[in-house]
């Protein structure tokens, strides 16, 4: 046994590879979250194909300002996102405090639309069960909203820990992690938005 | 004890082909790795602490014989079983055309000029038959084991399963997706019969009325019908209540009113079913309008007296 | 991570702190696994219960103990359970944890917090699971639509249930994958990697990206019965047939989550308890990659009789078979290792053999399903319940045991008694058969699976499994007896008492905490067995 290992120096997991483990993880991660709406886009695709009129008629009834507002409303907290991340990797703690309060105000914004949003279709009647593609489109938006909310939390999480000086150029890597996390929030809606509002 | 039922259908056979071709490939492959495993662990095994072992890390011509020669069978068998598969999905042209009804727990069939039965499939021999089958509520499975036929019945688009029975004889239908209470209970006869019989049976009138509705009759249509899926005659509970005991008897409802079971009560239950449910039974039932006649009717009521 | 240096603290076997709190809090990736060891164990004998009424109701056609409804929760009770809560996690959680950091020669596996985490959804998953017998469902463990829309049971609870476990399942897999590829010990490359790590890497990818799938499947079914979405409703517009697609997306690469890691054992049994190297080594490993790569590609084999059509049949009936060859490749692999060894017929090893033969057995029916006409006939009968049976007792329960008994000196740094186990082996090994075999009869003569209630020709092969199912829970339990008894009664155990060359055996048993004095160097592969 003794020729097959030999006895290395004293090794202790170092930074670079947490950092790299974690970073990797978070892209597996997202991976997974791609796959659970993937389900749902599948479900789209096929019944798109199968009642292309329903589709068409009753995307008509989604109300496309507030989808487009919100839409631009998630660009820009992606945006404010990623100047928060490179604030820190800058040493700016400051500014990474503004920044992440920035995402946030955008994506409070975001729900509170669609709180109005969603209010205004039951007033009109859709439901999830109403037809398939109201199903559809409460099902997504719904799962979106959910991640939307996870987001915001883990966001606050950031920025409550940003007050106690942990993050620094050196150490932010989960700010970072964060980050990729709401990108992935604001793409997935990148994607609903034209296929539930715009084509139809 | 056989290992596969009876062969009745003219592809049953080559069905059975496949299976015997496999098995035997399959046995060969079993038995050799079975006397390797035995064969090593004997002959090699430890006399003593610190036997020496050759160092021997695999081998290129071995791992590529198996790989190529398994690959090479399992093609075949591929395509030996796509090819019977294509025979058993595509029917001939000249089919005579029976709807299957599944819903829980019975069999309707549809003949072409009207005729129904119930969990009784008739069909004559060396006639291509061809099965339009669609569910009413949940999935099912049409299985008849002898023609080595399957076919899943959905509610959402129809299916179709086509046979030629070979052998005149009765032979077992069972429901093989799981669909329920009753599942195991949803069972039907194929009744194969001489092209003249065939022509004679559904050239006769549904049923000759034999005077009064007798208690026999209705026995028969017990079972006919399918009523014994679902209502015991021993008291026992199944899904809905049994028939032992219940003529005359006071049924409380769901919604908490009282009935008693009588003539009315019983045309009511088997024309709507859902318009009163007993307390404590699922509303499962389906209804049978249009299927069992008001001297069916008389005769299911003349033989529920029987059973006190 | 812990960040201290190692040299000024003593190290700690991992058993030693004692009391439930130190347990429950711990991020030691050994004692996780003990915590899972334990609740799949817990959970193998009350999905083991369920089956032992299963059998004895089938004793006799008709009523012999329950009634119809009752059966049918049953069933979908023992399937769930044994799928969601034991063999799913199973290996992969127990083992895998214990194994993995040990292997590669790491502390710990990348995210240790993470890691307990995963255990509490899963025991929060398992609670929901078991609370929903309070009205349990009778759908069967396969949910299929629209009956688990109508049905009147609880399906929301026991499908939540099975969600949340999902979590535990994606973030364990998720771990291991990080660990396996960033915590390596220097030297320890990928072709000198023990080849239960190539299937805990493979059986980890399989974990992330099915399980969100079955998550977002079963997602869609609850919010069907709540909302009524449609999606799955004929009724309402939907297909039954996108539900099953979306369910064997998930469950059918689910079955390799289970026998991929039961392959990992047995490639670490064989070569030790013949002291040869494995022969094949590459092959194997990765053979483990190409099941997990091609098990995505096969779903609709479950489908053939539901109506898909003739091209996709062919398909995916041509796609099984390619899992075939990958899977013959290792059984050929594993029985060569043994030529010209020195064997010793321990039980691990007996375990290792039983699982070749009957996982052998397990994989040519299967070859009979794949094949598309055969499979017409053979679909929905016991021959699948057999076949399954074959595959998840035969191959996983047997490579589980196999494992218990291979590494129980080192994680518990006890002996048990040899000559009992070998006794519960053989109890085991004679009662799975005769509970099982009988059943592929069963089928070929079309027997369908999930009926309460049979025709009376099929009796005598019915009475012959129930009996088996009896030998076989009395083999498992004394077993079970035997492992509990040598905790206490048992003598202790040697740092590497099989004479394995893998690193988790160069530790002293039981390991102590954060596994290592000092990361080792690796400078050969693991399988250098009779190496001059």
């Amino acid at each position: 046994m003794e020729e097959m290992v030999e006895r290395a120096h004293a090794h202790h997991v170092d930074p670079v590879v947490g950092y790299e483990s974690s970073k990797f993880g978070m892209w597996l991660f997202i991976a997974t979250e791609l796959l659970l709406f993937g389900g749902l886009f599948t479900a789209y695709t096929i019944y798109r194909a199968k009642y292309p009129e329903m589709f068409h008629e009753q995307h008509l009834e989604l109300n496309k300002p507030i989808g487009a507002i919100n839409t631009v409303i998630l660009i820009c907290s992606s945006l404010t996102m990623a100047l928060g991340v490179t604030s820190i990797k800058r040493g700016k703690q400051e500014l990474l405090r503004l920044f992440l309060s920035l995402t946030i105000l955008f994506g409070m914004m975001f729900l509170i639309n669609k709180y109005f949003e969603w209010g205004h279709e039951f007033r009109d009647g859709n439901y999830p069960g109403t037809s398939i593609f109201f199903s559809l489109y409460f099902m997504m938006t719904g799962l979106h909203m959910i991640h939307v909310i996870a987001g915001l939390l883990v966001l606050a999480v950031m920025l409550a820990l940003s007050f106690t000086g942990r993050f620094s150029d050196k150490y932010n890597t989960p700010v970072e992690l964060g980050g990729i996390y709401w990108h992935l929030v604001d793409l997935i809606w990148i994607y609903l938005f034209p296929l539930l509002y715009l084509i139809g | 004890m056989s290992l596969l039922p009876e062969a009745a259908s003219d592809f049953a056979g080559k069905v059975d082909h496949i299976i015997w071709f496999v098995t035997v490939i399959s046995l060969i492959f079993f038995i050799l790795v079975s006397f390797f495993l035995v064969y090593f662990a004997i002959k090699y095994r430890r006399k003593k602490e610190n036997e020496e072992t050759p160092y021997i890390t695999g081998s290129h011509i071995l791992e590529t014989l198996w790989t190529v020669i398994p690959s090479i069978l399992l093609i075949i068998i591929f395509a030996y079983g796509f090819l019977v598969f294509r025979e058993i999905k595509t029917p001939p042209s000249n089919t005579l055309e029976i709807n299957v009804t599944g819903r829980q727990w019975l069999w309707q069939f549809k003949y072409d000029n009207g005729k129904t039965t119930i969990n009784e499939l008739r069909v004559p021999e060396g006639k291509p038959i061809r099965l339009v089958m669609k569910s009413e509520d949940v999935n099912h499975g049409f299985f008849v084991p002898a023609f080595r036929a399957k076919q899943d019945l959905m509610a959402s688009m129809y299916t179709q399963l086509w046979f030629k029975a070979t052998k005149i004889g009765t032979y077992d239908l069972f429901c093989t997706q799981y669909c329920g209470t009753g599942h195991s209970a949803m069972l039907g006869k194929v009744i194969v019969m001489s092209p003249e019989d065939y022509e004679k049976w559904e050239k006769s009138e549904e049923q000759v009325a034999t005077g009064a509705p007798s208690a026999e009759r209705g026995k028969e249509l017990y079972v006919q019908r399918g009523c014994n899926a679902c209502h015991s005659v021993d008291g026992t509970r199944i899904v809905g209540p049994t028939w032992k005991g219940l003529w005359g008897k006071e049924e409380v409802m769901q919604d908490g009113q009282k009935v008693t079971v009588d003539e009315n009560y019983v045309r009511e239950s088997i024309l709507e079913p859902q318009a009163k449910i007993v307390n404590g039974y699922p509303p499962v039932m389906p209804s049978f309008k249009g299927v069992v006649s008001d001297e069916d009717i008389s005769a299911i009521i003349a033989y529920m007296k029987t059973l006190k | 991570m812990a960040n201290h240096t190692i040299a000024e603290t003593i190290p700690m076997p991992y058993l030693e702190e004692k009391g439930l709190i130190s347990w429950l809090t711990s991020t030691d990736h050994k004692r996780i696994s003990i915590l899972y060891l334990l609740s799949i164990s817990t959970f193998f004998i009350v999905g083991g219960i369920a089956a032992l009424l299963v059998r004895l109701e089938l004793l006799t056609p008709g009523k012999t103990i329950v009634d119809a409804h009752t059966y049918n929760t049953l069933f979908t009770f023992h399937g769930t359970v044994m799928v969601f809560l034991f063999i799913v996690p199973g290996l992969a959680a127990s083992f895998g944890n214990f194994l993995i950091p040990l292997m590669i020669g790491a502390r710990d596996v990348a995210f240790p917090r993470l890691n307990l985490m995963s255990w509490y959804l899963y025991i929060a998953g398992a609670i929901i699971i078991i609370a929903s017998l309070l009205q349990p469902a009778d759908t069967g463990w396969t949910f299929y639509t629209p009956y688990s829309i109508r049905t009147g049971t609880d399906v929301i609870l026991l499908t939540f249930g099975i969600f949340v476990a999902g979590f535990s399942s994606i973030l364990t897999g998720l771990n291991f994958i990080v660990t396996i590829q960033k915590l390596r010990a220097p030297g320890m490359t990928w072709h000198r990697l023990p080849l239960f790590i190539w299937a805990s890497y493979a059986t980890a990818i399989l974990q992330v990206l099915a399980t969100p799938v079955i998550g977002i499947s079963l997602l869609l079914l609850i919010a069907e019965r709540v909302f009524g979405i449609g999606f799955f409703d004929p009724a309402k517009g939907g297909d039954p047939v996108l539900f099953q697609h979306f369910f064997w997306f998930y469950s059918h690469p689910a079955v390799y989550i289970m026998i991929i890691p039961a392959m990992g054992v047995i490639s670490e049994i064989i070569p030790v308890f013949s002291r040869k190297p494995i022969f094949g080594y590459k092959a194997i490993a990765y053979s483990s990659l190409a099941i997990a790569l091609i098990s995505f590609l096969v779903w609709a084999h479950h489908m053939f009789t539901n109506g898909i059509s003739q091209l996709a049949a062919m398909i995916f009936s041509f796609l099984t078979f390619l899992v075939a060859i990958p899977t013959a490749i290792k059984v050929f692999n594993w029985t060569a290792t043994m030529y010209r060894g020195s064997i010793d017929l321990k039980s691990p090893m007996l375990y290792a053999l039983s699982f070749i033969f009957l996982f052998t057995i397990g994989g040519l029916t299967g070859v009979f399903l794949a094949a598309l006409a055969v499979d017409v006939h053979i679909h929905d009968t016991y021959f699948v319940v057999a076949h399954m049976h074959y595959v998840m007792i035969g191959g996983t329960v047997m490579g589980f045991l196999a494992a218990l008994h291979f590494w129980y000196p080192k994680i518990t740094g006890k002996m048990f008694n040899e000559k009992v186990a070998k006794i519960a082996w053989a109890l085991i090994f004679i009662g799975f058969n005769v509970t099982f075999f009988p059943q592929f009869i069963l089928g070929t003569e079309g027997m369908p699976r999930r009926y309460y209630d049979y025709m009376p020709k099929y009796q005598p092969l019915h009475e012959l499994s129930t009996i088996g199912s009896w030998i076989l829970a009395a083999g498992l339990f004394l077993m079970a007896i035997n492992l509990i008894r040598g905790l206490s009664n048992g003598e202790k155990a040697p740092q590497n008492p099989y004479g394995s060359l893998s690193l988790e055996w160069q530790v002293p048993s039981p390991p102590p905490h954060e596994n290592f004095e000092e990361i080792p160097y690796v400078t050969d592969w693991t399988y250098g067995y009779g190496k001059k």
